[in-house]
């Protein structure tokens, strides 16, 4: 005898495609929905931006202002999404049964890390069409080859994504709360995102170029900046910052 | 009423599952069939280590776990879709809304439940547009519940459903479990209360020292070892020496004071008639007739010796 309540059992999971895009949908609304989420992600980049663009505090070089900042800041923008809110939200998540309880469910666990992933870019894309926005507005003239920009913010992106998912993942989520704010206000002061990195003295600048926001924020200006073709070094240390970050997430992430 | 599939939903054999040099569950049998079984025991006897390996979330360190025929770690794949989580707390992400959640993991399911019909059956509808950690915790446990079900699982995990909450929000928890039995999902439900087992399980595994002492339905286990009473109120001097000839050999009965009378035994429905006749034959009305059942908590103290804490 079959049972046809209300409740009778009818299990199955969704397509695929469709969780991923319900859990993605899901985590780009609690992201946008955080305030200060949002201060990191669109006040903070905003504000340098139109800031150091019409007031001259900082020696941007020759040139003008926005054409040195506009880089640095469409590189921070990427590292407080990809880096600083991932890591908050994750950790959170982590510490309030978020992710122990979405393993319970049909949606396998790199279906879950596709759609975080899926939810960065989607929120990366809104901080760069408004940062490029005021950008222009501010008299920002950008040049090189669209494709090396992308390439670099998706690097980038990989870059940080494993780097904050690593902190996500092991400390605990009052800790990478600390943490991830120090470390993105550092690397907003030590990463070329305003201060150009000559300023520093020069036995910092060969460390300091081996971050990756120095890597991403310094490829990004001689390409948009200076009309450089395919900043070949700077690929290379995101790509080894997203291999050695990604792999020991992989590694170390625990879900509880 | 369903017919009862002859595969049990879960099979634990000889679980054992270590935290460091702590043991939380030792050599653990434990075989659930359809309807609801009742995991019972005091705080930290392995209840939700148990239900925890079941759901795929730890690994046996000895032992094999089956659920719905499945290796709840190897097969997760296959076995998440079939089962509902409720988790002791959590599982939602502090800025999310009730519905919105709710609706998001019915979104994960295939042929989820009427998110809409649902919510109105738990009363979630008036938390609104709240976000999850400003909703009480009464709230917040009948949204893990809502979330366990939607997914039309066929075996349920609640692991401690009405802890925290008050006498009306409980029984409504308690309606929607027997719902989900009349319909033909299996629950699986950690307790430490005595009441909660007794009127919902079918079947209930007491739980200690991170084994099963015990497990039977709340009759069985309650008929079994300690003796039930049976007290009626008559006309003083009855003569209890006639009475006690007519009951069972195994019985007591006695004039406690005057007009009071208690009988001791294997008190049934054979007892009671037993007791009656003998009261009609000596023109006896037995006035204020009460039978004391031995609970689940008698049980609990008899099999381990201690109370169980709340």
């Amino acid at each position: 005898m079959t049972a046809t309540g209300t409740y009778s059992p009818r299990p199955g999971a969704a397509p695929l495609g469709r969780m991923i895009a319900a859990q993605a949908a899901l985590e780009t609304r609690m992201l946008l929905r955080n305030g200060e989420q949002l201060l990191l992600t669109v006040v903070i980049p905003t504000l340098l931006l139109v800031l150091f663009s019409s007031v001259d505090i900082v020696d941007t070089g020759e040139g003008r202002a926005v054409d040195f900042l506009a880089p640095g800041v469409l590189a921070l923008a990427v590292m407080s999404t990809a880096f600083t809110g991932q890591a908050i939200a994750t950790g959170f998540e982590r510490r309030y049964g978020v992710l122990k309880r979405l393993a319970a469910s049909p949606l396998p666990r790199w279906g879950l890390m596709t759609a975080k992933t899926l939810s960065v870019l989607v929120t990366e894309v809104l901080q760069i069409a408004l940062l490029t926005a005021i950008a222009l507005a501010l008299g920002w003239s950008p040049r090189g080859n669209p494709l090396v920009v992308l390439l670099l913010l998706l690097l980038g992106t990989a870059a940080f994504s494993g780097l904050g998912l690593l902190m996500a993942g092991t400390l605990k989520a009052e800790a990478t709360l600390a943490a991830a704010n120090l470390v993105f206000l550092l690397l907003l002061v030590g990463g070329g995102v305003v201060v150009p990195l000559d300023k520093f003295p020069e036995a910092a600048q060969s460390v300091l170029g081996l971050l990756p926001i120095s890597a991403l924020s310094g490829g990004l200006r001689d390409v948009l900046q200076h009309g450089a073709g395919v900043p070949w070094g700077d690929l290379g240390i995101l790509a080894a910052w997203a291999a050695a970050g990604l792999a020991a997430a992989g590694r170390f992430f625990r879900w509880e | 009423m369903q017919s009862k599939p002859a595969a049990p939903v879960v099979q634990v054999r000889a679980l054992v599952k270590r935290y460091g040099p702590k043991t939380a569950v030792n050599g653990l049998d434990l075989v659930a069939r359809a309807g609801i079984t009742a995991v019972l025991g005091p705080n930290g006897a392995g209840k939700t280590t148990t239900v925890e390996t079941c759901e795929g979330y730890r690994r046996p360190d000895a032992g094999t776990v089956r659920v719905l025929g499945l290796d709840p770690v190897r097969e997760a794949a296959a076995l998440r879709p079939r089962i509902g989580v409720m988790l002791q707390s959590g599982g939602v992400y502090s800025g999310a809304r009730a519905e919105e959640m709710l609706r998001h993991v019915a979104k994960l399911h295939a042929h989820p439940l009427d998110v809409d019909a649902l919510i109105e059956r738990l009363g979630l509808g008036s938390c609104g547009r709240t976000s999850y950690r400003r909703l009480s915790g009464g709230q917040q446990q009948r949204l893990a519940l809502a979330m366990a079900v939607v997914g039309r699982p066929e075996l349920v995990f609640l692991d401690e459903p009405t802890a925290g909450l008050d006498p009306q929000a409980r029984r409504a928890t308690w309606d929607l479990v027997r719902d989900l039995r009349e319909d033909g999902v299996s629950v699986i439900l950690t307790t430490h209360h005595m009441d909660e087992a007794e009127q919902l399980a079918d079947d209930v595994a007491i739980v200690d020292g991170g084994t099963v002492i015990a497990q039977g339905s709340p009759e069985q286990l309650c008929r079994g070892g300690a003796e039930n009473t049976l007290r009626f109120s008559g006309r003083p001097g009855l003569d209890v020496a006639s009475l006690l000839k007519a009951l069972p050999s195994g019985s007591t009965a006695a004039e406690t004071v005057p007009g009071s009378y208690r009988i001791t035994g294997d008190v049934g429905p054979q007892l009671l008639a037993t007791v009656t006749s003998w009261c009609a034959q000596h023109g006896v009305m037995p006035d204020r007739i009460a039978v004391e059942r031995h609970t689940l908590e008698d049980v609990f103290l008899e099999l381990t010796g201690k109370e169980l804490r709340a």
